[in-house]
């Protein structure tokens, strides 16, 4: 029996590497951005399309995970944590997704033009409303932290597996290529 | 023999010591908890005492109180409607569609520099003026002025401090003068903006008012060319000097009612006049005016000819952020644009989230 795992396709682990570097950088920039008063600016100038990049990667994510085969996970690996595992891999595609919604919906609900880069802007989704704007708002902070800590249970759970319980589960979704032995 | 060795190694792999196991779950724990403190750390929560859009609007509230509903700043307020006839002039500097010849919908708030809003009118206070410029594209022009020929500070902390400094004390009911004094003295360039500040003595209304940008900015041509520039409304209404007579005045809401009189009688206009820096113009010091001589642009003309109750005006609701500019106008290198950027966010999203309290202009105080 062989104790390395099926990864999953290049296509899903490269779309993973590349979400993953992007909802660092943003989440550091979200929570940098609202306690500063000299880089806000140039912050939000960066938030604001990033954003709408993570949304649309995450929407190309779903679609290519519909059409790849996902590897099972370990043999070994209790029917409890299974659960824990497809839940917050059900938490993380929501807040990915629903996030940048938010965003999106908080500044047309708030009346600002929503630059993307240059002249070109995004339509509003919602209609201007200030008590939605601020009640958008907070949910934004809200899920925002949810997403940071939802992060880290992932990646704690991740490096347990690996280095503690040494399942290699970190291969299943390792960037290079692990050879089957 | 051999074969044993590679057994007792994946045995080893597959089960590691306790020792092991509480080193390696030391190591995840560390790990995450760097994470979570990089985190943490980038959020500011390891520096209390950073000036942060939520402490600066903080002192706001701390120096005039909290008045759910409204502005932090500039809290007393009416908003006007009209349009902007641009005639083309600033085409040569900026691509922005709002300098080609043509009309452009304007929405306005005349306001007061204070966070009170029920504060009664006085020659002294500093009148601001918020404006929103629709462009056919989609694109906005924010911009608020103050009637201030040039800013009494060169940076957010300067702002924040002079505002902490000039609180009254609750026993004498007037600043402390060794805080003024101190900050004065740490201070020159408010000293020197004051000066020119004292020579531009207060006009008798909002209607003849000057506004001033007073931030740099840059306007960005078709070809990508960037130019230093500031930007004033001046009246078309002449200059009549506020009578200093110093008793107070009958009517608290002298300034405003007057505003609403004059609009009612005929639209008010001013002229939209850009100020085409040279190298060398300082851009990242609002306190520090531009040599005289400076080219000046008549862009258009600004007719405000509406005017309307913060209560039914869309114009409450808008945020004047300096910096929500159309292509063709960026920012400059200015300190207090990005600050402004977040207090005034930080001021927008407390207020929106709060019941709305009747202004002190109600709507029928504006009706003819």
């Amino acid at each position: 029996m062989t104790t390395t795992p099926q990864q999953f396709p290049a296509s899903m682990r490269f779309l993973h590497w590349l979400t993953a570097v992007l909802v660092l950088t943003m989440l550091g920039i979200g929570v940098a951005m609202v306690a500063s008063l000299g880089d806000y600016h140039s912050l939000v100038s960066v938030h604001r399309p990033l954003g709408i990049l993570i949304f649309l990667l995450v929407v190309i994510r779903y679609v290519n995970r519909r059409f790849s085969k996902v590897p099972p996970l370990p043999p070994d690996f209790p029917s409890r944590e299974r659960f824990v595992a497809a839940a917050s891999e059900i938490l993380l595609y929501t807040l990915l997704f629903v996030l940048p919604l938010v965003g999106w919906g908080m500044l047309s609900a708030a009346g600002y033009p929503i630059g993307i880069f240059g002249s070109f802007h995004l339509f509003p989704i919602l209609p201007r409303n200030v008590m939605l704007y601020a009640f958008l708002r907070k949910t934004h902070t809200v899920l925002a932290y949810v997403l940071f800590f939802a992060f880290a249970a992932h990646l704690g759970a991740v490096l347990f597996h690996t280095w503690v319980m040494r399942d290699r589960l970190f291969d299943r979704m390792a960037p290079w290529r692990v050879r089957v032995r | 023999m051999p074969n044993d060795v590679s057994t007792s190694t994946d045995k080893q792999v597959a089960k590691p010591n306790a020792g092991s196991a509480l080193v390696t779950t030391a190591a995840v724990g560390i790990i995450i908890l760097a994470v979570v403190g990089i985190f943490l750390y980038l959020g500011g929560w390891f520096s209390p005492h950073k000036l942060t859009p939520a402490r600066f609007t903080d002192g706001f509230e701390e120096a005039n109180g909290v008045h759910p509903g409204f502005r932090r700043n500039h809290a007393k307020g009416l908003c006007v409607t009209g349009f902007f006839d641009s005639n083309g002039q600033g085409a040569r500097l900026s691509k922005a569609e709002v300098f080609k010849s043509g009309r452009y919908p304007v929405t306005g708030r005349f306001s007061l520099g204070n966070g009170d809003p029920y504060s009664t009118d006085a020659p002294n206070t500093v009148r601001g003026l918020g404006l929103q410029f629709s462009q056919p594209d989609g694109e906005k022009w924010r911009t608020a002025l103050i009637s201030l020929p040039i800013f009494p500070f060169k940076d957010p902390q300067g702002f924040y401090d002079n505002m902490i400094a000039s609180i009254p004390d609750p026993n004498t009911h007037k600043p402390d003068p060794e805080k003024m004094k101190a900050f004065i003295a740490n201070h020159p360039e408010t000293v020197r903006a004051l000066t020119i500040i004292k020579s531009h003595p207060p006009s008798s209304g909002f209607d003849n008012t000057s506004f001033y940008g007073l931030t740099a900015f840059r306007f960005v041509d078709a070809n990508g060319n960037s130019t230093p520039v500031r930007w004033s409304l001046v009246p078309l209404q002449p200059f009549v000097a506020t009578e200093m007579t110093g008793a107070p005045p009958l009517d608290k809401n002298y300034l405003f009612d007057g505003l609403i009189a004059s609009i009612h009688q005929h639209p008010l206009q001013w002229r939209l006049i850009v100020t085409v820096g040279q190298p060398g113009d300082p851009t990242s010091d609002a306190s520090s005016p531009w040599p005289d001589g400076r080219e000046q642009i008549d862009v258009g003309t600004l007719t405000l000819d509406i005017v309307e109750s913060e209560e039914t005006s869309p114009a409450r609701d808008i945020n004047f952020d300096p910096l929500v500019l159309p292509a063709g106008i960026v920012p400059s290198d200015d300190p207090l644009l990005s600050a402004r950027s977040a207090v005034y966010s930080q001021s927008f999203t407390r207020r929106a989230g709060e019941k709305k309290e009747p202004s002190a202009i109600t709507p029928s105080d504006v009706r003819k």
